[in-house]
Formats: C-alpha cells, structure tokens, sequence
C-alpha cells in the first residue's frame, strides 16, 4: 500500500512527541540560564594563572620562562619578565611576569600551554560566560584578572588540582632533600678534609680557608627552604619567610 | 544571473507558453554560498534548463583559513589544535590522522590503551558523523527539522562523552603524538557503554522513519547514480565509494591503529544512488557499534603515553610521510615534509570532503535544482575541511 511507510514514520515522530512528556531520555533540553547541566572536571575554556596563598602577586608561581608564549599556536599570549626577582614556592629566588596578558578573543583553548608549562603556573578556566559590552580592549586579560587562587582551582577542578598540589610538594620536597644531602655532604667533606687537614698539619693556607666557608653558606641555603617548603605544602603563602 | 533574452519577434508571435519559450536556451543561476542547503559557504554555478541542470561549477574557496601555510609555520604540536577546525564534525578522527603521520615521520610507538581509546573515540565520530548527516540530507530533502534534531539528541549524547574526556564538545585536540592526551576521567566508560548499548533503538527509529517512506524513496533512487569507474578515476573514497560496491576500506586496506584486531564488515551499495549513500551510512553506525563493543570489552588499564615522546621542543628527524586513516567521509591524509627543524617544511592536507565534490557535476547533469540539493547532501561535505 502507498503511503504506508510514510504512517510508519508519522508513527516514530508520535510516539516521540508522547514520549517527550513522560521519558527523560527524549526531553533532553534545558532552559539554560536557569537550569544549567553540571560542568565536567576535565571541560577546559581560558587560561588562569593559580597562586598559592592569599597574595596574588607573592605566591604566583609563574616564573616568565614565556615557554607558553612560544609554544601558543595562535600567539595571544604576551609576557614581559621582571627586572628583579621574588622566592617562588620552594623559596628559590626567580623572576616573575610584569606583564601576562592573554587575548582571550584569539585563544582557541587548545591547553598547549598548560601543557607545556613546566611550573603548572597556568591552568584552564571553566568561565563561559565572558561576553562584554565595551568594543575594544575588555577581553585582553591582564595578569590581575588571570590571577585565581588555589582554591578556586580546587573548586573547579578538583582531581586534577589535588595530583598538581602532589606533584608541586613532591618537588618541593626533593628539592629540599637534596638541598640537605649537598649540604651534608659538604660538610662532611670539609669535616673530613678539615680532619685530614688537621691531622697532615701540613697547613696549606691556600685551601684551609675556604672550607670553613663552604659549609656555613650552604647550611644558609639549606635552611629557608624547610621554612617554605613546608608552608606550601599547607599552600599559604610562601615568600615571606624568606625574605633577605 | 541572466533571463532568456525576449526579441519582439518572439513577442509577436502567438502567445506561447513560459517553458517552450526557454526551450534551448540555459539560465545561468548563482546557488550559493548563502543557499541554506549548501552546508556552509558554497556556491555552485548552474546553467539551467528549465528544472533541469545542464552544466554545474562549483566555487569553493569562501572559508579559505590557510591551515596549510599555518601548519607550515607553527610547531609540530602547534598544529593539533587547527586540525580540529578542519572537519568540525570528526575532530577525533582529525586528530589521529595527523598524530598517526607525526608518529609515521618520527617512528614513536603508541600503548596499547591509547589505540584502542583512538579506535573507540573514532568509531564514536563516526556514529554521530552519520547520525548528523543523515539528519541533514533529510533535511535538504524537506523533511524539516524532525529528523535533524533525532539525530542531534544522539549526537549531543556523543559530545558529552568528548566533553567530559577532552573538555570540549567539538574542537576535542585530543591526541598527541605517542598516545592520547588524559586517561578517561571515572565513570566515563560506563557512560560510553550505556549509550552505545542504547543506540541501536536510535537506528530502529530511524530506519522506520525514513526507509520504507514513498518519499525518501521517489526522491533518493536512481538520482546521483555514481559509477564504479568514475569513482575510481576521480579518487573517491569512504562511504561514496563503497555506495558503489567497490570495497575499500583503509581499515582493512591500512589496517593502521587495532583495526585488524576487530571483527567487522565493510556494508557496500549496489547501485551508487544517493539511496544507497544514506542507507550504508545506517549500517556503517550498525558495524561501528559492533567494534565499539569489542573494544569495550578489550580495554586494559595502562599507559596512554609513550613517555619517550617530548612535549617541549619536539623535531621529527629529516624525511616525508603520508599517514591516512578511514575518516568517516573518506581517505583523510596527512603528507609531511620534515626538514629536522621544529616546523614541518610542508604540510599537506588530503580532504575527503574536498575530493569527493570535485564529481558533484557529473552526479547532478539531467537531474532537477531540488535533486542538486540532494546529491549535495549525501556527498557529505563541510566546508571547513573543503576549503581549509
């Protein structure tokens, strides 16, 4: 019979129509600003940079190496480094960013930068909701508006920021076990040679000197970093302690 | 556009009617690039007939993007993302055409896990490839909206599962050289295993939609007719081919990734109709659930990385490759030229999309304007990819 098919699909698009009122799975729509679908852990928008503590400027852990300003395929990040240089979590003194800028109207989210980033200094925002109303400039990001705190990384992502705040202790940690074995072992290498320097009573002016030297400075090294290491780990801010 | 030129002879002759005054002579019409059934920005020139299409050009070129010269003077890496922008559709397939020709060019091993999230996440593109195509050419036929948004329901099920894996719906850049980029989030393959379970009921209703109906059929049979030979000769490929009976499937031609792993068959069309091109594209999404179920079954725990790979500073050794896979329009290919340095000295895209349309004249000469649209829509084209 012709027309049969036709009544079949009519068939399809009513029982659609029916079922839309009492299935879930066929009404699928949501009226958006008012309900709004829950976000994925992984959905990634624009690039934020996270800092430790309270002070966005102390505890941003951007250094300005502008390995993302290179590696950004469509290049909308701009980074001036700093002529002077602030502790960075593990108390090593290292430059910061003068200026970070980030055209967020050319940034195509790809995460290249985070990626790339050897410090995880920059991270994928969830904002989506960034429309302005000025013409020109509103959507080149300044450092101050890039800059979100730790916990609003835990907020947004908050698998990904634990393994980060892991990884960020994990070094720090190294770092600082390092830092004591050099230091360790300096000063039993300038123990032992002091001894063996005492007991030859040879005396050679040239190198008695510089061993006691030696040990005192890296001792200083080493002491700060216990400080902020384990002022990181409990992501307060970092530099104050050590200050010099 | 030009009317039939009216002579006062004519007009004094006795009245005819408006067809056999045009008789002999064409109407050159402009179709495009804002015709709504062109998907995107294309134009065609028709020289017309009365209904009928006599000759048809084809303008391409409005969403021209240099991707090619792009690729050429950004990183390796840098240009993973611009892939995603090629065929906004299938990002993934994208993705791992590209990663497949840079792990050609450098020989980088992926893990075992890695291939098979690349074959589930590829055969996941291509059910939602089809399910939106079909929705479209439904479309372009007249069956407005209905069906079209049937199949964006599905689909939009299927960049859930992208989104919450890549964290993004469409433009994915998920793949990297050596693997993929972050391991299934929790949850994740429990969720993809639920609504592949649930699509077939999707290709039931929809094959009761539009297979047996009058309509479908009196405007899809015998319109189009592609032939083996010219399919061959112009370098068709993907599912227009194979609507033509030739089997050929860089799955099992390539057998690249795990395909050869997985059991499946190639459907193939008889006639080369734009019937047969909708109705391999059903069964295309029937075999891809097929495989997707294998490799749900298979997945083991492990790396997603070859760890060997760098992420910084990344520079293939001196050579060419040509990596392709079975994307869901067709043969997708990367050539690659590598000069040692950080960029590729050339990069070449080989677009389905775009190969396939260079044959849309000689589908659409004797058939009618509405037909046009039709043919149009079962080539399966966007300009994205078309263009670059």
């Amino acid at each position: 019979m012709i027309g049969a098919g036709i009544l079949k699909g009519m068939a399809v698009t009513a029982r659609n129509f029916v079922g839309s009122y009492f299935d879930k799975e066929r009404l699928t729509t949501v009226q958006y600003p008012e309900e709004r679908d829950p976000l994925p852990e992984n959905y990634r928008n624009f690039p934020f940079l996270p800092y430790d503590g309270d002070d966005p400027h102390a505890g941003l852990r951007c250094v300005a190496c502008k390995i993302c300003e290179k590696e950004c395929p469509p290049q909308c990040i701009y980074i001036v480094k700093s002529d002077d240089k602030k502790p960075d979590y593990m108390g090593k003194p290292q430059f910061y960013p003068k200026v970070f800028d980030i055209d967020i109207s050319v940034c195509m989210s790809c995460q290249i930068c985070v990626e790339v980033c050897p410090f995880e200094a920059i991270k994928m925002d969830k904002d989506f909701e960034l429309s302005k109303r000025e013409r020109f400039d509103s959507l080149l990001l300044r450092k101050e508006q890039l800059s979100r705190s730790n916990e609003y990384y835990h907020k947004i992502h908050p698998l990904e920021a634990d393994a980060v705040d892991k990884n960020l202790a994990d070094a720090a940690a190294a770092a600082e076990a390092k830092k004591k074995a050099a230091a360790e072992a300096s000063a039993k290498a300038a123990a032992a040679k002091a001894a063996a320097a005492k007991t030859s009573a040879a005396g050679d002016p040239a190198t008695v000197p510089v061993k006691p030297a030696a040990s005192p400075t890296a001792t200083a090294k080493g002491e700060p970093p216990t400080a902020t290491s384990s002022a990181a780990n409990g992501s307060s801010s970092a530099p104050g302690s050590s200050e010099s | 556009m030009s009317a039939a030129v009216e002579t006062i002879e004519a007009m004094e002759r006795p009245p005819v009617t408006m067809a056999s005054r045009l008789e002999g002579e064409l109407m050159e019409v402009s179709m495009g690039p804002q015709h709504p059934s062109t998907h995107g920005v294309f134009r065609m020139n028709v020289a017309l007939d009365g209904e009928i299409v006599r000759k048809l050009k084809p303008v391409f070129g409005y969403l021209h993007r240099n991707h090619e010269k792009i690729g050429e003077s950004t990183s390796y890496l840098g240009s993973m993302p611009y892939t995603d922008r090629l065929d906004y559709f299938c990002s993934m397939t994208n993705n791992w055409a590209y990663a497949l020709s840079v792990e050609k060019l450098a020989s980088i091993e992926v893990p075992e896990r890695a291939q098979y999230l690349r074959v589930i996440l590829a055969e996941l593109t291509r059910l939602q490839n089809h399910a939106s195509l079909l929705g479209f050419l439904l479309n372009d036929m007249g069956a407005w909206g209905t069906p079209l948004m049937y199949a964006f329901r599905e689909r939009e099920k299927i960049l859930d599962l992208f989104e919450s894996l890549s964290g993004s719906r469409m433009m994915c850049d998920y793949m990297r050289f050596g693997g993929c980029r972050c391991d299934m989030p929790p949850g994740w393959m429990e969720q993809a295993t639920r609504i592949v379970d649930r699509f077939p009921r999707f290709i039931d209703e929809l094959e009761q939609l539009v297979v047996a109906n009058e309509v479908v059929i009196g405007r899809t049979q015998n319109v189009g007719v592609l032939s083996p030979e010219l399919a061959i000769n112009a370098g068709i490929t993907g599912p227009m081919l194979r609507a033509c009976g030739v089997n050929y499937d860089l799955r099992k031609v390539d057998g690249y990734g795990f395909y050869p792993r997985f059991k499946f068959r190639i459907p193939l069309g008889e006639h080369g109709d734009t019937y047969d091109r909708l109705m391999l594209r059903v069964l295309e999404m029937s075999e891809s659930l097929s495989i997707l179920q294998q490799a749900f079954a298979e997945i083991q725990p492990g790396p997603i990385m070859n760890p060997k790979v760098k992420v910084r500073a990344f520079r293939p050794p001196i050579g060419e490759t040509y990596g392709r896979i079975e994307g869901p329009k067709g043969e997708l290919g990367f050539y690659l030229i590598s000069d040692g340095s950080p960029n590729p000295y050339r990069y070449r895209v080989r677009p389905p999309s775009f190969i396939n349309l260079t044959i849309l004249e000689d589908l659409c000469l004797g058939h009618t304007v509405a037909d046009v649209m039709v043919i149009l829509g079962s080539i399966d084209i966007v300009m994205g990819e078309v263009d670059r």
